[in-house]
């Protein structure tokens, strides 16, 4: 296999199964040979795992971290793509808000976490207000680039054809920038799971995040936390696999590969 | 150099004057410096003229006919279109890009029909029908852009044009982007459409060639500051033959007027 050939479908599955197997093997391994008592084998996780699914605790962990997350990311893509088109299509706008956006911009989080508290008080929605935080800016920024970069060939067309500025907009601007916002999304949407896990640290009694912390604080259960991390994990790549599946839809496939 | 202060409209055009660009001068002003682009052009195009712009790249003539469509105001003098000074972008007079005008994403029937939110949805579907045939794109009215070739994709944005019928159509350099093979194909297809379509054209090109081939009368004009060199009356009924002794003393002409020895 060359780097130039195609892989074939079995081969998008078979290596990364093997990577994965050799990573288990070797941890595997390098708990027993290290005889660590608190390091968790690959076995011990399973195990715990299992136990957590027993419990009936697993699902319920899982759908309250999606769950916050859909709530805090919707409302960040509701209100920052509107946003970010506004800001896009107004120059005079940005020149105002930017710099504000650019300020909060590069302030994690996580460092909201004490102000959300005294907000919205220990609970969902302290976490969702510090998803839709995370989430928020990059689809603003990403929707106001994809106005910005819309090529002036294709307003001119639009004015030709006696568009409104509405029209302008609704047809030409939005579909033309879609590429670039899908793209801000994804960005956003990572950020959202990474975010989801630190809230739940602080702010809540449930969830995957909630599951790490307890698991070490109650009884020093580390089979316990790093199957809460290979949960976060996966689906986090689950997540961004569904979402890469928007890139191929047709009407928005040109602005992800280069045209021949 | 000749001064062309007025062009006469071609006699073999007995038409009544479509487009008549009155003094038009451009100057760009950037980072302090003023750069004169366009210098006292005068021009009548004919109604149903296929008029070709000749020049060497960057001399302004894009600018020129930017300045027609309504995209660009001129610094001095004025366009009249049908008698009306023109004041902006109009459905009337359609511009057509290079091949990366079409908007990627819509389909073939969803650019024809673009212009067409006045329609019913009836009338538009007839509308683009008629345009996919006319410019023999059967078969791929649900494809996107990305899936046609080069000369697919310029044939759909003059159909995308066409549907809106216009009175004139204002393409800057169409083909430039395609082969030569395609390119020679294009040109008939276009001729066969303005034929058919009996519409005002005005064609910006570098290519003396296909502007010999194309055209009734070709804009020569100079380097920057643009100014009209000579024009040059193409009276070769098509369609032309492309080794007969006119058209070849009309093309050295022209290689000739630019300052161009024919020979590689």
């Amino acid at each position: 296999m060359n780097s130039l050939s195609q892989p074939a479908k079995w081969e998008k599955v078979f290596w990364p199964l093997v990577s994965a197997s050799l990573l288990l093997v070797a941890w595997h391994y390098a708990v027993r040979y290290s005889g660590s008592k608190i390091f968790p084998s690959p076995l011990d996780v399973q195990e715990g795992m299992a136990e957590l699914v027993r419990k009936g605790v697993l699902l319920r962990y899982i759908a309250d971290s999606l769950r916050r997350v859909a709530v805090g990311y919707l409302s960040a893509a509701f209100l920052g793509i509107p946003l970010g088109l506004m800001l896009g299509w107004f120059p005079a706008a940005s020149r105002v808000v930017n710099p504000v956006i650019q300020m909060m911009r590069p302030i994690s989080p996580i460092a909201w976490i004490p102000i959300a508290i005294i907000w919205f008080g220990v609970g969902d929605a302290a976490a969702m207000y510090l998803i839709f935080l995370g989430a928020f800016f990059p689809i603003v920024v990403a929707a106001m680039n994809g106005v910005r970069n819309v090529p002036s060939m294709f307003r001119r067309a639009g004015r030709n054809f006696g568009l409104s500025q509405m029209q302008l907009l609704s047809k030409i601007v939005f579909p033309a920038a879609i590429p670039q916002i899908i793209i801000g999304l994804r960005i956003a949407l990572g950020i959202a799971w990474l975010v989801v896990v630190a809230a739940e640290m602080v702010a809540v009694d449930s969830g995957l995040g909630y599951l790490v912390i307890d698991a070490r604080n109650s009884g020093k259960r580390y089979d316990l936390v790093v199957a809460a991390m290979l949960l976060i994990g996966g689906i986090g790549l689950a997540l961004d696999i569904g979402f890469r599946s928007l890139e191929k839809i047709k009407s928005v496939r040109w602005g992800f590969r280069y045209e021949s | 150099m000749s001064q062309a202060t007025s062009a006469p409209v071609a006699s073999a055009v007995k038409a009544k004057v479509k487009v008549s660009v009155e003094g038009i001068g451009m100057i760009f002003k950037r980072d302090g410096t003023s750069t004169s682009v366009l210098e006292d052009i005068n021009l009548e195009v004919a109604e149903g003229e296929f008029l070709c712009i000749l020049g060497p790249s960057g001399c302004g003539k894009s600018t020129l006919l930017n300045t027609i469509a309504g995209f660009l105001a001129p610094t001095s003098g004025r366009v009249m279109i049908g008698g009306e000074a023109v004041r902006g972008p109009d459905p009337r007079r359609i511009f057509v890009f290079q091949e990366r005008g079409v908007f990627p994403w819509l389909t073939v029937e969803g650019n024809i029909g673009f212009g067409l939110f006045k329609l019913s949805k009836e009338e538009r579907g007839q509308r683009i029908a008629h345009y996919v045939k006319l410019v023999g794109l059967q078969g791929f009215e649900k494809a996107y852009p990305q899936e046609l070739s080069g000369g697919m994709k310029q044939r759909l944005e003059v159909a995308r044009a066409l549907a809106v019928n216009p009175d004139m159509l204002l393409l800057d350099e169409p083909f430039g982007a395609l082969d030569s093979i395609t390119r020679l194909i294009m040109r008939g297809e276009l001729l066969r459409i303005w034929e058919a379509e009996k519409k005002t054209i005005i064609f910006v090109t570098h290519d003396i060639e296909e502007a010999v081939q194309l055209s009734d009368r070709v804009v020569v004009m100079s380097a920057r500051p643009a100014r009209i060199q000579q024009i040059v009356e193409i009276d070769i009924p098509h369609p032309r033959d492309i080794s007969a002794p006119r058209y070849l003393e009309l093309r050295d002409g022209i290689f000739e007027q630019i300052g161009l020895a024919h020979k590689v």
